[in-house]
């Protein structure tokens, strides 16, 4: 399953600081979606409003609306808890429990749900979530070896696994190749290529190279000054944005005369 | 093949020159040794001081001129019962503080708002600081007296419980209410010890249990648990070690007897830090032998009960987190 995503007139608080500003973007399901754009212009803070994330900060709030098909996730009464069962995160750093095997890492999502199943179904699951995240070769042998002994390519790969055990409709990673070796790297890169198959992708990277290699769509944001909010500036069929984009802001940011 | 000419660094070379912090990790380095062996040497004393005082009443027909020690007939007989009353008390603490302390723990580090949770925690801390004697004089003058009616229920509708059995006390003095005393008295350290540890949980695995879709309660068994584990066991350890070795709180409310399984009856069961407070000051001879005899178990049942959580914590290393 694959949901599309629209934000309207989305407003991202730090308690009184306003930190993202109207943004209104529609992103298509089926696809690689990437944000770049300088330190500090609320790619992170817009990307976790689409999970409802930003709320685990305290005094973090989101205004307008975020349609996940259609159903705004901030309509009275949705519960977080099942928006980021549709939406899954990977983040910056690879975050495996350190506590739990290979095998416990990837069912840990299933485990919540409190399904009960078969030695089976969950032989079934781990070897799915692997081989879908080009995984399986590496590990298959150790799945009862705590995830926190896995290289940080590895590790990051893990937790992709773990995020798509769960079968969610959305995929959101935020810088999740910052951490990792180019080979790693585009191990990743090849696998979210994979992943649009299925999933909805949205990625945050400071690397225009990957935005050009794996996304889609491309969205610029930025900021006009500390203190000031960030906002969507452009956003565009990625080719567009890199070889011909509208904005100046865009053009100066992609060709590096930036500030 | 080609190889590098490799040469000793030359004398002088920055290679070789050292820095000022070595010297200062040099000093630190023989501060810590030091600190360490003097640990190791007051312990060895008090060991040996324990043992050579205690052998007359272990072993009376080598060490000493009479047959047997004064109180029974061997030491084992003196001794166990009062090593049962120190578990018993220490036990009844631990089941009654352990789930309160990490339940509060857990409310001012993950569900309380700060502002609460800050005060909270202070009061916490202020209930460490108040020393034994006024927990005993709480425990004898208004627990033991609120603590009736409650055993006159447990042992009519529990009584076959063997815990409960036994004629139900009209004073409250008894195992059970020095338990409860106990279990106050160490409900302080636990629940600031697991508050610190729970608090220190990586921001990042609770937000990785989140974004699967965890409920909060299900994000502290993924991620704060686990993690606290070792943390957890060590602390309640602490709490044992205090409640098996207090003293004045458990001779102020327990009115002493022999050992029983019975927690209600007063009269009953002593512990083995308040039996020596109670009786050292006119003990001499053999009798003081005993004392310190039993102050050695103690010694060794708190080693124990050390050793078996340091094992419980390493059993799972691989997996703490830690790596
Ligand atoms: N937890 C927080 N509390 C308060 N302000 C925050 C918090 N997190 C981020 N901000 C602020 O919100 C703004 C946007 O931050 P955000 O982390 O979304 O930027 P970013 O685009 O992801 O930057 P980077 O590329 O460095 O990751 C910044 O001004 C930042 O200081
Ligand atoms: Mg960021």
């Amino acid at each position: 399953m694959s949901k599309r995503i629209d934000a309207r007139n989305l407003n991202v608080y730090y308690s009184k600081f306003l930190a993202v500003e109207d943004v209104n973007i529609n992103i298509e399901p089926r696809s690689v979606t990437a944000f770049i754009g300088p330190s500090g212009c609320g790619k992170t803070t817009f990307l976790r409003t689409i999970n409802r994330m930003h709320e685990v900060i305290p005094g973090a709030y989101a205004e307008g609306e975020l349609l996940l098909d259609g159903d705004n996730i901030y309509a009275p009464g949705v519960d977080p808890v099942n928006v980021r069962a549709m939406v899954g995160m990977v983040f910056q750093r690879p975050n495996p429990f350190p506590t739990m095997s290979i095998r416990d890492n990837i069912l840990a999502g299933h485990r919540l749900n409190g399904a009960r199943m078969s030695r089976s179904e969950a032989d079934d699951i781990v070897e799915r979530s692997l081989r879908g995240s080009n995984l399986w070769n590496e590990v298959k042998d150790r799945l009862d070896r705590p995830g926190s002994g896995l290289s940080g390519g590895q590790q990051q790969r893990l937790c992709i696994a773990r995020t798509i055990a769960v079968s969610p409709d959305v995929i959101l990673m935020d810088e999740p190749c910052s951490a990792l070796d180019p080979i790693s790297t585009l191990a990743i890169e090849d696998l979210i290529n994979d992943l649009k198959e299925e999933y909805t992708v949205v990625i945050v990277t400071h690397n225009m190279q990957q935005a050009a290699r794996v996304a889609d769509k491309t969205a610029f944001f930025n900021i006009a000054g500390t203190g000031k909010p960030g906002k969507l500036i452009e956003y565009d069929d990625t080719s567009t944005i890199f070889s011909n984009p509208a904005n100046e802001e865009t053009q100066n940011y992609i060709s590096g005369r930036f500030g | 093949m080609t190889q590098t000419a490799s040469a000793e660094p030359k004398k002088g070379s920055a290679l070789k020159r050292s820095r000022g912090g070595a010297a200062g990790d040099k000093v630190f380095s023989n501060t810590a040794l030091a600190a360490g062996v003097i640990i190791l040497l007051v312990l060895a004393f008090v060991a040996i001081f324990l043992v050579t005082e205690s052998l007359p009443a272990l072993w009376p027909q080598v060490f000493s001129n009479q047959d047997s020690i004064a109180s029974a007939d061997t030491f084992g007989q003196y001794v166990l019962p009062l090593m049962g009353g120190t578990v018993l008390a220490s036990i009844i603490a631990l089941i009654l503080a352990t789930p309160v302390a990490v339940g509060i723990a857990l409310y001012i580090s993950h569900y309380a708002p700060r502002k609460i949770a800050t005060p909270v925690g202070y009061v916490i801390d202020l209930l460490a600081a108040i020393p034994s004697v006024v927990y005993g004089a709480w425990g004898m003058t208004f627990l033991a007296a609120s603590m009736v009616p409650i055993y006159g229920w447990l042992h009519n509708n529990l009584g076959f419980i063997p815990f409960f059995a036994g004629d139900p006390s009209t004073t409250g003095r008894t195992l059970l209410t020095s338990g409860v005393v106990l279990a106050v008295m160490i409900l302080p350290i636990i629940t600031s010890l697991c508050r610190e540890i729970f608090i220190q949980t990586p921001k990042l695995h609770e937000e990785a249990a989140l974004a699967l879709g965890a409920t909060r309660w299900e994000m502290i068994r993924m991620t704060v648990f686990p993690f606290a584990r070792a943390g957890i066991i060590s602390s309640v350890m602490l709490g044992l070690g205090r409640a098996l070795g207090e003293t004045m709180a458990v001779t102020l409310v327990l009115s002493p007897g022999v050992f029983s399984l019975s927690l209600i009856t007063s009269g009953r069961n002593a512990t083995i830090p308040s039996e020596i407070a109670l009786n050292f000051p006119e003990a001499f001879g053999m009798r003081q032998s005993e004392l310190i005899a039993a102050g050695l178990m103690l010694f060794i049942i708190t080693l124990v009960v050390n050793m078996i959580a340091r094992w419980i914590v390493s059993r799972h290393k691989e997996f703490s987190g830690a790596n």
